[in-house]
């Protein structure tokens, strides 16, 4: 080790083992210390490039935290009305199919008042790729209850922590769509350690190669921190997916058609 | 020369249809015409009616508050617009169906037995058409040729077959006021 | 090309296709559902994209989408449905990419009936959802100004990068009558500069409607105002009858308008002074023409099948200048020929006798 160290560095012993993805945009993040947001991005870049997919891709960004996700990355993009990303990916991948058409969005957007978009656009088997980050919160507006917070967990629209008989129980909006007969590959990851975000790029990079084949609808819902609103430490937060959203929202493939299987 | 038609009668009884077949004979004797139809749920079961109004001049409003002709199809029809028909207008009724005799003196009634008429000929769904022949001699502002051309040119591609026996029924209710009304 | 017997949903559904519309996203409403089913063969015949969508709110935001990849786009819909989309309209407004909408007016509010009406002026005119924006507003009277309407609302929708609505109602809908289509354009080939079609050998593009820094956001809205003193200045549509000697101008469009035609040729025949102003755009609102005839006329009869919406237009426009009367029908009803006549009569009766002449 110490000699290794110590060895003079020469230019031809250098290796590029880490870059910042062609696909990711160099600007400073908006995003709260220890929001998983970022590692997302910086996923769904490194597939793009994998797939060589950037130079014909569009992203769609949603309302939320991740409203100005179109900032980080070297594609096309625009920004969708809330929960109307679908809708709009629908439009845009309906005209050129040739395109890859990735929503990008979060659990208020997609399971809140998006419901009926995302439901229809997986109904449909609409030819797009949906990354649906999962962190039981409203993050952008400030904490408030999610349709996929917890039983019991506070936000300052649930101050006596989420009362289902109240409000009813989260959604689980994988296993939900996974019933119909449209969408072709559907899991759920989380990014709360490597192990699991090595996972999740994985998936990514299936749900991208199923749009690429035609294949129909993909999603992958990505279990995510929200350190800020949760009102814990980062670290902590990541145990706390671990914890209490994995128990809750099993990680696992709910749709993976058998076509999926050969890409 | 400015004339409005009133055509009501079921839901199923071909009064669109009817309304259709004079304004494709209007547009086609170069006439501006109009055609517009009562929509919605009354469509399936209730009384249906269109207006159609033809004109040697351009046509402002396609509806009008006294028709100058009302083709009534049923009973329903003939109680709800006899008294709309224009002074010195026409009402026709299917008399097969429509006992009822007009109690006004200012019109013209023609009741026609139409439904009878279309029996003889072998077919129900004819009696539209009866009623339009019976309608279009006692009127004269369209030739009953322009009828024929309208039919040969619109019949639904599924009712072809029955083009003959719609001018059998066209010539039977022309034939029918023929009588009535002898040419002077 | 020759006249055909038309109805006016099928009409303005090939109009559109003819103009060369890519894209179409709707969902079935009364009293407009016969142009969603005529695209939903001929697009399909023609290989273009044609989908009925879940609600008008996806179906908007479907077009908002298509308008983004820079097609042709539209969809149409009735009151309610318009409702539900403005807040699409909105986002497009902000997003500066063009599209058409097509509103069958129906009787309302909330769910109404499904008989002709114009109570969407207000809704159609003032704004495109929140925020300050009017979209471009053509309104036809007749089935051939409905297709021709259509053609131009994409050429103005193309030329001024904004949002184009046909505002007609149920009866230009639903009514037949002769009319000539335009002949078939050819798809347009190139896409503009400025959609999004994937970032090969150029910058990425980006459509938003998120301006988050104040500054930002009203040198936007500047644009946008600077775009609409344009439009106001070029796009004033309307249709004028014997106006040279009217001491009595009667105001209405759409279907009001040409019923008001009928009693303006009465009110002729019986010797009345009358003209007819019919506005064929909505926004911008033919208000330069009539001002001019504002110092000409003693006063003005608007109507309207609502309570009185597009008068407020026409007191801003003769701005005090001349009386401003009223005859409207509402909740589906439409008003008869005979009825606006005798309102044409009272209205001028009272503005000669105001005057001190003879009736």
């Amino acid at each position: 080790m110490l000699a290794t160290l110590n060895a003079p560095i020469s230019e031809n012993s250098l290796q590029v083992v880490y870059e910042y993805p062609e696909s990711l945009s160099p600007v400073v993040t908006h995003y709260c210390p220890g929001c998983t947001h970022g590692i997302a991005h910086r996923l769904l870049a490194e597939a793009l490039d994998e797939l060589g997919l950037r130079e014909k891709t569009i992203l769609v960004a949603p309302v939320g935290c991740s409203v100005f996700a179109y900032q980080y990355f070297e594609t096309d993009g625009c920004e969708a009305a809330h929960g109307r990303a679908p809708a709009m990916a629908t439009g845009l991948k309906r005209v050129q199919p040739d395109k890859i058409v990735v929503t990008y969005q979060g659990d208020g957007d997609l399971v809140s008042i998006g419901a009926a978009e995302i439901l229809h656009a997986a109904a449909r088997g609409e030819n797009i790729t949906t990354i649906f980050v999962n962190n039981a919160i409203y993050g952008m507006t400030g904490g408030q209850m999610a349709p996929t917070t917890l039983p019991g967990q506070k936000t300052t629209s649930s101050p006596f922590g989420r009362n289902t008989t109240m409000t009813g129980s989260p959604i689980r909006m994988s296993e939900l769509l996974a019933n119909l007969d449209g969408p072709a590959y559907i899991v759920r990851r989380s990014l709360h350690d490597v192990k699991n975000i090595r996972k999740a790029k994985k998936a990514i990079i299936t749900a991208l190669k199923v749009q690429m084949a035609g294949l129909g609808f993909s999603m992958v819902e990505l279990l995510s921190s929200c350190p800020t609103n949760w009102g814990i430490q980062p670290e902590k937060a990541l145990e706390w997916i671990e914890d209490n959203m994995v128990p809750y929202f099993p990680l696992g493939d709910y749709k993976v058609r058998d076509e999926v299987n050969g890409l | 020369m400015h004339q409005s038609f009133l055509l009501a009668g079921f839901g199923g009884q071909g009064v669109m249809f009817a309304g259709q077949l004079l304004a494709y004979a209007a547009m086609d004797e170069g006439l501006e015409v109009t055609w517009i139809p009562s929509y919605g749920p009354e469509m399936r079961g209730g009384t249906a009616h269109c207006y159609v109004v033809i004109s040697d001049k351009k046509i402002g409003s396609p509806i009008v508050n006294n028709p100058d002709v009302v083709l009534a199809f049923n009973n329903p029809s003939f109680t709800k617009y006899e008294y709309l028909v224009a002074t010195g207008g026409l009402l026709a009724s299917n008399a097969s169906l429509i006992t009822q005799q007009s109690q006004r003196a200012d019109i013209t009634h023609l009741p026609v037995p139409a439904t009878d008429i279309a029996d003889e000929i072998g077919n129900l769904r004819l009696m539209n058409v009866i009623m339009l022949g019976a309608v279009v001699t006692a009127h004269g502002v369209l030739p009953l040729n322009s009828i024929k051309r309208a039919l040969e040119g619109h019949l639904p591609a599924h009712r072809r077959d029955m083009l003959a026996d719609n001018y059998t029924a066209l010539e039977r209710g022309a034939a029918f006021t023929s009588e009535l009304f002898p040419v002077k | 090309m020759a006249k055909e017997l038309l109805k006016g949903n099928v009409a303005i559904a090939e109009a559109a296709l003819r103009a060369g519309l890519e894209a179409y996203f709707g969902y079935p409403i009364t009293p407009q559902t016969e142009l969603l089913e005529h695209l939903s063969r001929r697009m399909i015949q023609l290989n273009r994209v044609f989908l009925q969508a879940e609600s008008e709110v996806a179906s908007i935001n479907m077009v908002y989408g298509a308008a983004s990849a820079g097609v042709r786009t539209m969809t149409s819909s009735s009151s309610p449905g318009i409702s539900l989309m403005q807040e699409g309209f909105s986002y497009i407004a902000a997003s500066d990419v063009p599209c058409v909408v097509v509103d069958i007016m129906r009787g309302g509010p909330g769910l109404g009936n499904i008989q002709p009406s114009q109570g969407d002026y207000f809704q159609v005119t003032r704004s495109a959802g929140h925020g300050d924006y009017h979209p471009i507003v053509l309104a036809p009277a007749s089935v051939q100004e409905a297709i021709d309407f259509t053609v131009l609302a994409f050429d103005l929708a193309d030329k001024y990068r904004h949002l184009v609505m046909v505002a007609a109602d149920g009866q230009i809908g639903q009514m037949m009558e002769p009319a000539e289509l335009p002949p078939m354009r050819p798809i347009r080939a190139e896409r503009p500069e400025w959609a999004l079609t994937g970032a090969k050998d150029r910058e990425k593009n980006i459509i938003t409607s998120l301006f988050m820094q104040p500054e930002e956001e009203e040198a936007f809205n500047q644009q946008i105002q600077a775009r609409l003193k344009v439009i106001k200045k070029n796009e004033q549509r309307w249709y004028e009858y014997l106006t040279e000697d009217a001491d009595l101008l009667v105001i209405g469009f759409g279907t009001a308008g040409r019923i008001a035609y009928s009693a303006v040729e009465a009110a002729r025949e019986k010797g009345l002074k009358v003209g007819l102003l019919r506005p064929q755009t909505l926004w911008p609102f033919p208000e330069d023409r009539l001002s001019e005839l504002a110092d000409q006329i003693r006063g003005c009869l608007v109507v309207e099948m609502n309570a009185g919406q597009m008068i407020d237009d026409v007191r801003l426009a003769v701005s005090g200048q001349v009386p401003v009367s009223f005859y409207g029908r509402m909740g589906g009803m439409i008003p008869m020929p005979d009825d606006i006549l005798t309102a044409i009569e009272e209205t001028l009766t009272r503005l000669y006798s105001a005057a001190g002449l003879p009736i």
